[in-house]
């Protein structure tokens, strides 16, 4: 009221070009916007794997021990690899099966292409059909099936059984029957030797 | 019932204090003179309790983290040196696990209270609505503090609740997997995994103790809710808070804690399950897992359901439903007392409720399969189907004119007596 002059009195600025301060409104937004998830990025990525977890990612095991039959289990990851040396008779089994009557028809093998079908081939360890090397974790909710020890149930199909809600698993580690979703996965691996294989 | 403030500072420090911060006049009106309906009953002293129990949870939790060790070596032998070689820690650890068995006990009691006299209704949706998320981040809370034990069962109930995210997987490939490693920290369950448990698990009780205040607050704008369901509508249906609610949901406190000491006492770990005693062992899956007693309706409606990304969805759909009741309902009538169809209907819910417990607790084999399947199907029909249409086809009893008429009798009538 004091001072009604337009030129020293910033407040009564008529001021005839909004845009300029949209300019400044909206910048200054998208600037917090960025700035806010530039922050967040940082407090979201520190709960994913950490370094030393990834550098543990690959193992060498010994296969000579396992004589036909047998199956051994191993730690990758922290997940449990079953390394089975199938008998004549599984493989047979795993063999006869047609795909048509497989509910997961994909050999999730991290070996082969993502499409690659289910067939025992595309199961087992390439040119070296008794092996068979997957990671021992239920696809359903990630339990540990049992079938590993010689005594143990093996389901219907002679593979695993999951405990914790009945799926079952044929002798290429593909589920059959249960609530599972997906035949168990098959890591990374390379036989480095006649004996001896690289996961991961 | 937002009233007048009835406060005069009578001190000089009141005086001083109620121009500055005006804590006291906050306690006289809200907890002092604060009308209460004055038939409420002892179902309505449940709030007490669950607030005392949340009092119990925090206090014990906070001294059992000065002993706990949150790695994968140290945890399950820290729990144990609590039990056997810290002062009082065996009764420390003992009233923080039945204390979350209590806690849950008073929680569902005071929800089911709240479904029966319709105290979710109008102008109380935000109420029920904070009830509900407060409900939630107990299951979240419960769930972490157990996995914190590192038994078995804490391992693999960790393994199995997080791998239900990888459900994702078959909506957008590799989204599941992307996301229950950020949960893990690494690519199993693991001491990254543990850490964090720990850490959300001191986090998440003063975030339960922040939305219990808006939860007051809420109730304290419309009032409690009451038996009949009828409005307040004269000071003479209400009885201030102190001295009479007060002194009855101390009284309600007392035996609760009764019950809780029984069980605190002389049957610790009769709500537990032995597994848990064996330390956690990553490559062998107990045979036969169950959660803890309060979520295994959760966990049968989780396994009623054959597909896996249907089972989760269903899972946290049986919480997420909640939150709509009050839409859902389309009757006027609050209570059910007066409702005499939609009656039959909530007792039954309760009756599916207590049987997905049992069924939850079994191998989802034969006939308890198939029943547990029929009692998921009830429960959503119970929210999605019976409670629009009973609502619209159903005629209730008669109201009471007033709360004071409910207790006292129709005054001109009080001696033919016999008026509902």
């Amino acid at each position: 009221m004091a001072n009604s002059d337009s030129s020293t009195n910033p407040s009564l600025v008529d001021d005839d070009d909004p845009s300029r301060r949209d300019v400044i409104v909206i910048g200054a937004a998208a600037f917090a916007a960025i700035g806010g998830a530039a922050v967040l990025w940082p407090l979201l990525d520190q709960m994913n794997p950490d370094a030393s977890t990834l550098s543990l990612a690959s193992i060498d095991v010994d296969l000579a021990p396992v004589e036909e039959g047998q199956a051994i289990t191993v730690m990758w990851r922290g997940k449990p690899i079953f390394i089975r040396h199938r008998t004549a008779e599984e493989v047979e089994a795993a063999k006869d099966v047609k795909l048509a009557d497989l509910p997961d028809q994909l050999a999730r093998n991290a070996n082969l292409a993502d499409t690659a079908p289910a067939t025992d081939e595309n199961r087992a360890a390439a040119d070296k059909e008794p092996w068979l090397v997957m990671i021992g974790i239920c696809t359903h909710l990630g339990c540990i099936p049992q079938g590993q020890a010689v005594g143990s149930y093996k389901g219907e199909y002679g593979g695993w059984y999951c405990p914790c809600h009945g799926s079952q698993y044929d002798t290429a580690g593909r589920i059959r029957k249960g609530p599972a979703p997906e035949n168990m996965y098959i890591p990374p691996y390379a036989f480095t030797s006649d004996t001896k294989i690289k996961i991961g | 019932m937002a009233h007048e403030s009835t406060y005069t500072p009578s001190t000089g420090i009141e005086r001083w204090l109620d121009t500055r911060l005006p804590i006291p006049r906050l306690m006289h009106d809200q907890f002092g003179v604060f009308p209460m309906p004055r038939n409420v009953n002892y179902w309505w002293t449940f709030g007490a309790i669950l607030s005392f129990m949340l009092a119990v949870q925090i206090v014990t939790g906070i001294v059992l983290a000065m002993h706990y060790q949150p790695t994968t070596d140290g945890a399950f032998d820290s729990v144990e040196k609590i039990m056997r070689d810290v002062n009082w820690g065996w009764l420390l650890r003992y009233a923080h696990a039945v204390g979350a068995s209590m806690f849950f006990f008073a929680a569902f009691i005071h929800t089911f209270r709240g479904l029966y006299y319709g105290s979710y209704k109008a102008p109380r949706e935000i109420l029920w609505m904070l009830g509900v998320l407060i409900l939630f981040l107990m299951i979240a809370t419960a769930f972490m503090g157990y996995s914190l034990v590192w038994g078995q069962m804490s391992f693999w109930a960790v393994t199995v609740i997080t791998n239900l995210f990888t459900s994702l997987d078959t909506l957008i490939p590799g989204l599941g997997t992307t996301l229950v490693q950020w949960i893990w920290g690494g690519f199993s369950v693991g001491e990254p995994t543990l850490n964090r448990l720990f850490a959300l698990h001191y986090l998440f009780p003063f975030i339960i103790a922040g939305v219990v205040i808006l939860h007051i607050w809420a109730l304290h704008i419309p009032g409690s809710n009451n038996p009949t369901g009828v409005e307040v509508k004269t000071k003479s249906d209400t009885l201030p808070f102190h001295p009479y609610f007060t002194i009855k949901d101390g009284f309600a406190v007392v035996l609760f804690c009764l019950l809780f000491g029984v069980f605190l006492f002389y049957a610790p770990n009769y709500l537990g399950h032995t597994d848990n005693y064996i330390p956690a062992n990553p490559l062998q899956t107990p045979p036969h897992i169950v959660p803890e007693w309060y979520f295994l309706p959760f966990y049968a409606i989780l396994r009623a359901i054959p597909d896996k990304l249907l089972g989760v969805v269903g899972l946290i759909g049986a919480i997420v439903v909640l939150f709509f009741i009050p839409w859902l309902d389309t009757s006027r009538i609050r209570s059910v007392s007066y409702r005499p169809i939609f009656k039959w209907f909530f007792w039954l819910f309760v009756i599916c409720c207590l049987a997905l417990g049992y069924f939850g607790s079994q191998a989802p084999e034969g006939w308890k399969l198939l029943w547990g399947r029929i009692c998921t199907f009830y429960y959503f029909a119970f929210f999605l189907i019976i409670m629009p249409v009973v609502g619209l086809i159903e005629k209730p009893k008669r109201l009471p004119g007033s709360i004071t008429e409910s207790v006292l009798g129709k005054k001109d009538t009080s001696a033919s007596g016999g008026n509902a």
